[in-house]
Formats: structure tokens, sequence, C-alpha cells
């Protein structure tokens, strides 16, 4: 019986790293930003300064880094964004945007803390929950770790933003960045049509129809147009998994697709799937291919998600 | 199904399964139980189309089977009836099927090896059609794993390769079936080390790699039946036929020789119809464990220990237990669904043990 005890060790180890991957692990605590010493401006004087990210372990750092490694997609958009991109010494190999990023074959998931002080940083930013065991290696040799949790909404998003452009000697055009996502995303939501009636969706994340709920950050978008999220009623949790059944009985207005990357699911494989052409929104072509990356993450490029759902719902409102 | 009348008898065999006791080895396939197993299967087929993640209601889904088979007019919508016809009654039939290939090839497995604890998991068959299709999932990551042959024919490739090696290293170190079930252990694990390393170089894929180990019917189809139906169909039929065959070699292969079987022959071909029928419910179902080792027992336990009746028995009961399971994975979490393997592993196991402590105590 060792063989299906194995297995068994394997699925549990799996599970444990999918459960990272994807981060269904709720964070209860909101994000207790630290808002001080981050009115003035950003030169030398504005460190040493203590950052802290929803209840997690705070990071100290006592000039302005100079060599920052990334290994959270997300955190490097930010960082590129805020003006922190000259610092940033090496990101991991999911961190594809923007182009110009110092790319390394490694991830939070699969390097070490040695393999990561070899870039000799200063301050190294990662994802809580898949990065955890790792930073600790990392602080053992007294290295800085920010560790950002997944947001849970655009306010964690905003709160996580302003911490990184605190860490980095950037907090000036954090904000400003914050306040710009904030007036653009309000400027899309007003002049998308509030929908007659209830406009219904379903936010694919994966071929075997996991979702993502109004609790999750990408729903917390979605929200924000008046839509209506068919795994609401569905189940506990943000990102529950959906069975065909489900979906064909809600009867979603409009499907958004946020696995056309890596598992490469497309419109017309959606449209050929088994009784999925007696859904409205397989008939009315309300199917939308979301770019995978700006679905999943929470940094700037949300607006851009925004954009996408707007001319979805303006669309769905004209057929 | 002519070779399942009874044959010349046979004697018992001294390897035979010890728990059988004092009791005499039937080796006729007993009408009651052809019934009995039919009964069960047709009625938790039904049960399970009735019951679903969308509620259609059980009446009316009777007045659409009864509709469809008169001609008459179809109480659903065409979206409900799109879920009864185009998902719920494909992923019913693929259940049965899966769990047939895989509890026959258990039954074979075992038959081949004299040994109660082979299934395609102790042989490397599993871990081998494991790492095929893991292969094809990391690198061809726009394949649909269920509707193209793809996947089937990487995970026969692998299933067959994971007890060919098995084979050849248990043969060099020695005949005895323990050796060759240590040789199994030893493939088994190194395959699966490969397919991890193999994960590993695209994490990316991960999750759905993750989600097909775990056993998975959720997203099934007609495509998926027609991929497993005519390749464990056919590894089904071969395998009847030679139940005959797995008494023999169950007396000895010398014994078998003198009765005119050629033992390395007929083991060469049930090893491949057996990884043939575990290669096609893995490509389309995931590595579905317990099903293949625990239903054969059953049979024995409760039908008789001859491979006449263990192997045809084994095909109605695993569809049957897989059909349960399914539905149970369907509808104990609902609405969010459990992986069937584990739902086999959870029932199944304690299933077993009752049965095993009561029939000892007979």
């Amino acid at each position: 019986m060792s063989r299906t005890i194995g297995l068994r060790r394997n699925a549990a180890l799996l599970l444990t790293v999918f459960a990272l991957l994807v981060p269904i692990t709720s964070c209860a605590s909101r994000p207790s930003s630290n808002e001080q010493s981050n009115s003035g401006n950003d030169s030398a004087s504005a460190f040493p300064v203590k950052v802290e990210l929803s209840g997690r372990q705070s990071v100290t750092l006592t000039e302005q880094p100079k060599r920052i490694v990334s290994l959270s997609p997300t955190a490097t958009e930010v960082l590129y964004e805020i003006g922190a991109g000259e610092q940033v010494v090496a990101v991991d190999k999911n961190s594809d945007h923007p182009e110009r990023a110092p790319r390394k074959e490694f991830s939070a998931l699969d390097t070490s803390a040695s393999a990561v002080s070899e870039y000799r940083p200063d301050l190294v930013i990662a994802q809580a929950g898949s990065a955890d065991s790792l930073a600790e290696g990392l602080r053992e040799i007294d290295v800085p770790v920010l560790l950002t949790p997944s947001a849970e909404n655009l306010q964690d998003s905003y709160d996580q933003i302003k911490a990184v452009g605190r860490a980095t000697g950037h907090g000036e055009r954090a904000t400003e960045t914050v306040n710009r996502m904030r007036s653009q995303l309000d400027e899309v939501v007003e002049r998308t049509p509030e929908p007659r009636g209830e406009l219904t969706y379903y936010h694919e994340i994966s071929p075997d129809h996991f979702t993502a709920t109004s609790e999750s950050f990408v729903g917390s978008v979605y929200r924000k147009f008046g839509l209506t999220n068919i795994a609401d009623s569905a189940g506990e949790g943000k990102f529950p998994q959906l069975s065909a059944e489900k979906i064909l009985r809600a009867n979603p207005d409009v499907i958004f697709l946020a696995d056309t990357g890596s598992a490469g699911v497309t419109k017309e494989k959606v449209s050929q799937r088994a009784g999925w052409n007696s859904l409205t929104a397989v008939r009315e072509g309300r199917i939308h291919e979301l770019d995978e990356d700006i679905a999943s993450r929470w940094g700037p490029r949300v607006v851009e998600l925004a954009r996408a759902v707007s001319e979805a719902v303006d669309a769905a409102q004209q057929s | 199904m002519g070779e399942l009348r009874a044959g010349p008898a046979v004697t018992d065999g001294s390897s035979g399964a010890p728990e059988r006791g004092a009791r005499p080895r039937r080796n006729t396939l007993r009408p009651v139980h052809v019934l009995c197993g039919l009964a069960v299967l047709v009625a938790l087929t039904l049960l399970s189309v009735l019951i679903g993640a969308a509620d259609l209601g059980w009446q009316r889904v009777l007045a659409e089977i009864g509709a469809q088979l008169t001609g008459g007019r179809s109480p659903l919508s065409e979206r409900e009836a799109a879920i009864l016809w185009q998902l719920r009654v494909p992923r019913v039939v693929l259940a049965a099927l899966v769990g047939a290939a895989l509890a026959v090839s258990g039954a074979a497995f075992q038959g081949v090896f004299r040994n109660p604890l082979a299934d395609p998991y102790l042989l490397g068959a599993a871990a081998g059609a494991g790492l095929g299709v893991t292969v094809v999932v990391t690198t061809m990551p726009q394949v649909d794993l269920g509707s193209t042959g793809l996947a089937q024919v990487a995970a026969f490739g692998g299933a067959l390769g994971g007890v060919g090696l098995t084979w050849l290293i248990g043969r060099s170190a020695g005949s005895d079936t323990a050796t060759l079930v240590l040789a199994g252990v030893a493939v088994g694990a190194f395959l699966t080390a490969a397919q991890t390393f193999v994960q590993q170089l695209r994490v990316e894929s991960l999750q759905r790699v993750y989600m097909w180990i775990l056993g998975n019917l959720s997203t099934s189809g007609w495509d998926e039946v027609l991929v497993v139906l005519p390749t464990s169909a056919l590894a089904a039929v071969v395998l009847c036929a030679c139940s005959r065959l797995l008494d023999l070699l169950g007396t000895g292969d010398e014994e078998a020789s003198a009765l005119g079987v050629r033992p390395g022959r007929v083991r060469a071909l049930v090893l491949v119809a057996a990884s043939l029928a575990t290669a096609s419910a893995v490509s389309v179902a995931g590595l579905i464990g317990f099903v293949g080792l625990v239903v054969p027992h059953l049979v024995r336990l409760t039908a008789g220990g001859s491979y006449r009746v263990i192997v045809p028995l084994s095909l109605l009961f695993g569809g049957s237990f897989l059909v349960g399971g399914d539905m149970l994975a369907r509808t104990v979490m609902a609405p969010a669904e459990l992986p069937i393997g584990v739902v086999t592993a959870f029932t199944g196991a304690p299933f077993f043990a009752l049965l095993l402590r009561t029939n000892r105590a007979r």
C-alpha cells in the first residue's frame, strides 16, 4: 500500500502548493497600513521607515533600498509604475510586465534564499503565502523582506501600492498613482451605463470552472459596474468551483474568460462545450477574453480590466 | 460472453487468496450475481441521473426520459435538456465506464501476478499513465485533456512502459511474484518522481495537473465517453475471455503449461489489455485510486474466488462503485464538488475493512 500513501502525500504537497499559488487563504485581517512618515517628500529623510501590511511582520529599512528583488508580478508592476524601476535588480520569471524588468529564471515557489541573496538585495518583495518560508530564510541572513498579501478589494490594492512606495522611497509617486487609479476607475464606471435590470456574469479562472465571487478582488471590480455574479449564490469562499450544470442553470448574460493564457481557453472553445450553446451569453456572442495577467493581479493595470468590463457591459446593453 | 460458462473444473490452486478459508472455490458465474450486479448498476445509474447540481426535479427528469423513449413531448426547456443529456448523462456513463475499466484491470493484475495486492497502482501502470498525461499537460497546455486522443495515447504509452519496466526488473531479479511487486513499487516511485519533476518545470500548469491527479469527472461530456468506450470495451472483452486462463495461471506455471497454456504469452496479453483499460480511464478521469484494488476483492469475498467470476463481476461492480462515488462527490458538499478520488478512498476503505473483518470472523 506504500504506493497509495506516496500518491496521497504527493497530492497533499500539491494541494499545499496550489493553495499558495492561487491564494485562497482567507485573510480575515484588514491591512493596517502604516500611514506615518509618509506625508513628506521622499528624500533620504524618509528613512528609516517601518512598513507593515495586513498584520504581517513589519519590515524596517534604515535607508532607501538600491537593490530590490521582486518575486511578485503585481509588485513588479507597482515598482515600475511608481518610479522605483531603476532600483530593481531582479524579478521572478512570472513578472512579465513591464518588458524591461530584469527577469530571472526563478519564482518564489522554486527558489531558495541563497539563490535570491546572490543578487545582494537590500529589499525583497514577495507575495505572502507563496513565499513565507523563503522570506524566513532571507530574514535569517538579514535581508529585509516585504510580504504583500493578495488584495481582496481595491482598497487593499491602494494600501499595498502605498506601502511599496514607502518602502522604496517613492511614497509620493505611489500616492499619485493611487489617486490616478481611483479617478480613472471612477471615470470608467461613470461613463458605463448602469445595467437595465439584472445583468449576470460568470468569470472563469480555469477550464474546470473555478471562478471568483464578489468577495474576491476581481469580483469587487465587477461589482462597481452593478453586475451580478452567478457564483455568489453557489458557494462559500472567494474562489469556488462551479459544476457545469450550475453554470448552465444560472444562464449568465456575460462570460469573462481569465484562463486564456496557460490554459488556452478561447471564445470558440467555450462555445463548443457540451450544452453551452444553450446559454444566452454564447448565443448573443457575449463571451469576453480577458488578459489573464491583468485579471489575476491587483496592480495599476486594474484600470485596463475595468475598461474591458465596461466595454462588455456596454455591448450587452446594446444587444 | 461465451468464455464465461463453466469450463472444466480447475483444482484449487495453492496460491489462492487465503481469506477464502476452507470454502471451495466457486468457478462458475452464477446468474443471480450477474442479475444482482446489473440491478445495482442500473439503479445507481438512474438515481445518479435524477440527482444533480442543477435541480431539475426528479419527476420531470423521469418524465423527460419517458418522453424520449416514447417520443412524447419533452417537459424540459432546451437548456434543461442540455443539462441532462449533454452534461449529466454522459458524466454518469463515463463514471460507469471508468469504474469498470479500473476494476477489471485491477482484477486482471491480481490474476497475472497471483497477488491480491496487485492493482494498477502497485505495478507502475497508473504512475506511468500519470507521467504520460502530465508530459502532455505541461508541454501542450492548449490540448483539451478529455476530447483528444492524445492524452490517451500518452497514458497508454506510459502505462505500458511502467508495467514493462516492472516486468523487466522483476524478471531479472527473480521470478517470484513478490519480487515483481517490489519492482512495481520501485518503478512507481520513480515514475511519480519523474512526474513531479516535469510539473516543477512548469509551475503554471500545476493547478491543472493537480486537479487531474485527484480525479475529475466534472467537465466530461460525450467526447470523453467516445474516447474511453472503444478501448475499455476491447480490453474488457479480452480480459473476460482470458479469465479462464488466469485461473490456470493460478495453479502455477508448470501446471498451466501442462494444460497447453503458454504462461508468458497469456501474461503479456493480459498485461497489455489491462494497461489499455487503465490508461483509457486515467487519461479522461485522472488518478482514481482504490477501485482497482477494492472492487475485485469485494467480488472475491462475496461471490467466489475464480477469475471467471471475479473479472466479469468486477466490470459490473466497478461501474456501480464509481457511479455511486461520483454521486457522492457531487452531492456531499454541494454545490461544491469533491474530487472523486477522495470519495472512492473515503468510502471504499472503511467499507472494505468492515467486509474483511466480518468475513474473517465468520
